[in-house]
């Protein structure tokens, strides 16, 4: 039962993530079109913050198993 | 580059002559694999494919005390060289690690005697006790401090040295020019890409040059150790819980000695807020400056051990799986394409660590304008619409 459990809680952690990283995703996509000679810095921003979200995923998931 | 390129090569070429001879170096007639009577051994019995598999990868995640390139389970040999231990129980005790024989037996040293377990090393109380385990099978046997040579440290002293090789080498070849040559062609432009697009925003123009040396000491570092654990070497630095809690320690000491003044009062005095408020604001402010540095250590280290245990679970693929010629080329192009994104995630998790230290830095020390504006606005009218 408690097997389940972690499996659960691990997908719920995978759930929180990708919807965060689809967000980040879509406004990025959204400003390079707006803008596209912007595109550089908003790559930028968008690895950077998709890394602090993978950090927090990765800990979630790790502190679980 | 100050080294000449026929010294480098012809250095090369030697090492790569003499290198091979390492892996005999432990003699072959080392041991025969001893199934376990004692306490020791107890899960090395027949088991299931998967928890063989488990024990592998949780092997390969650990540090070891041994650099073994590959060994031979069925017969028992193993191809390495042993590293020194070096312990400290009422006096410095070193010795060569084969004398464990790869955890199997136990060493005597100067009357004491210690055993491997889980590539820890525990002291017993005489040749033939055994660890005694509580009830988690956890051993409570007392752990003499540990300073020995491993693989981990190793490999850090391998990367200072490379570093300091490339890096010093680099600055000498600027006594003959501008323009770098050879491997500094490829070092300045991302010593350039840390100093224009990490330290300055986030530091200031003024003060960014004192810290120069540590956010690219860390970055290179890093990334460095990233890329030697993707190597089948096996050392696993960076996926080693103290080595980031160190990293991170430096950071957060960094921040703290070089923040001024107005960083302090942010922490104890939050300006503008009724008295109450202040009071309370400062234990979660003192709780905040500790999270960030746990933040960075945390992600450094999830990541790269996720990363090794997913590589590892798919080649594993291979062998728990029960079609061989169908699991075998599904299994490596995953491992394959797995590894390339691992790659960049080595590359991504030095230049996150290093930019978020320089922005924690620049929070500590830049100049604070906000206390002169709040202030201003406090005495000039409302602004009416």
């Amino acid at each position: 039962m408690e097997g389940t459990l972690n499996l659960i809680g691990a997908g719920l952690v995978v759930i929180g993530a990708g919807v965060g990283l689809g967000k980040i995703g879509g406004s990025a996509m959204d400003a390079i079109a707006r803008q596209p000679e912007a595109a550089g810095k908003i790559q930028t921003a968008m690895i950077i913050i998709a890394a602090l979200l993978e950090g927090l995923a990765f800990a979630a998931l790790l502190l679980g198993k | 580059m100050v080294l000449p390129g026929k010294l480098v090569k012809n250095t090369i070429t030697a090492l790569m002559a003499v290198i091979p001879s390492l892996f005999f170096a432990n003699p072959a007639t080392d041991t025969t694999h001893v199934q376990a009577e004692t306490a020791v051994h107890t899960e090395h019995g027949p088991e299931s494919k998967k928890e063989k598999v488990d024990e592998y990868i949780q092997h390969h995640l650990l540090d070891a005390h041994s650099f073994t390139f590959f060994s031979d389970e069925a017969e028992g040999k193993h191809y390495g060289f042993s590293l020194p231990v070096i312990l400290w129980d009422n006096g410095l005790k070193v010795f060569s690690s084969s004398k464990f024989h790869h955890g199997e037996e136990v060493a005597e040293v100067d009357g004491n005697y210690y055993t491997l377990h889980h590539e820890k090393i525990y002291k017993l109380d005489s040749a033939n006790a055994g660890l005694k385990l509580n009830e988690h099978g956890h051993p409570e046997n007392i752990r003499p401090l540990d300073f020995s040579i491993t693989k981990s440290v190793l490999a850090m002293l391998f990367t200072a040295l490379l570093m300091f090789i490339l890096f010093v080498g680099l600055a000498r070849s600027y006594k003959k020019g501008p323009i770098p040559t050879g491997a500094g062609r490829l070092l300045e432009p991302l010593i350039l890409f840390i100093r224009d697009e990490v330290a300055i925003p986030n530091i200031g123009e003024t003060k960014y040059r004192k810290y120069m040396g540590f956010l690219l000491t860390v970055f290179f570092f890093i990334w460095i150790l990233n890329i030697l654990g993707m190597t089948p070497l096996a050392v696993n630095v960076t996926g080693n819980i103290s080595v980031t809690v160190c990293l991170a320690l430096f950071t957060y000491i960094i921040t703290q000695l070089s923040a001024n003044s107005g960083y302090w009062k942010h922490i104890f005095w939050m300006p503008d807020v009724p008295v109450l408020m202040k009071i309370a604001l400062i234990p979660i402010e003192i709780l905040g400056t500790l999270t960030k540095p746990f933040a960075l250590l945390v992600r450094l280290y999830a990541n790269i051990t996720a990363g090794h245990v997913v590589i590892m679970s798919l080649l594993a693929m291979i062998f728990v799986g029960r079609n061989l010629a169908a699991d075998m080329p599904i299994s490596i192009g995953l491992t394959l394409f797995i590894s390339v994104i691992e790659l960049l995630v080595a590359f991504l998790q030095a230049f996150i660590f290093t930019m978020l230290s320089s922005l924690f830095i620049g929070m500590a020390v830049q100049d604070h304008h906000h206390a002169d504006d709040h202030d201003h606005h406090t005495e000039e009218e409302p602004i009416i619409l």
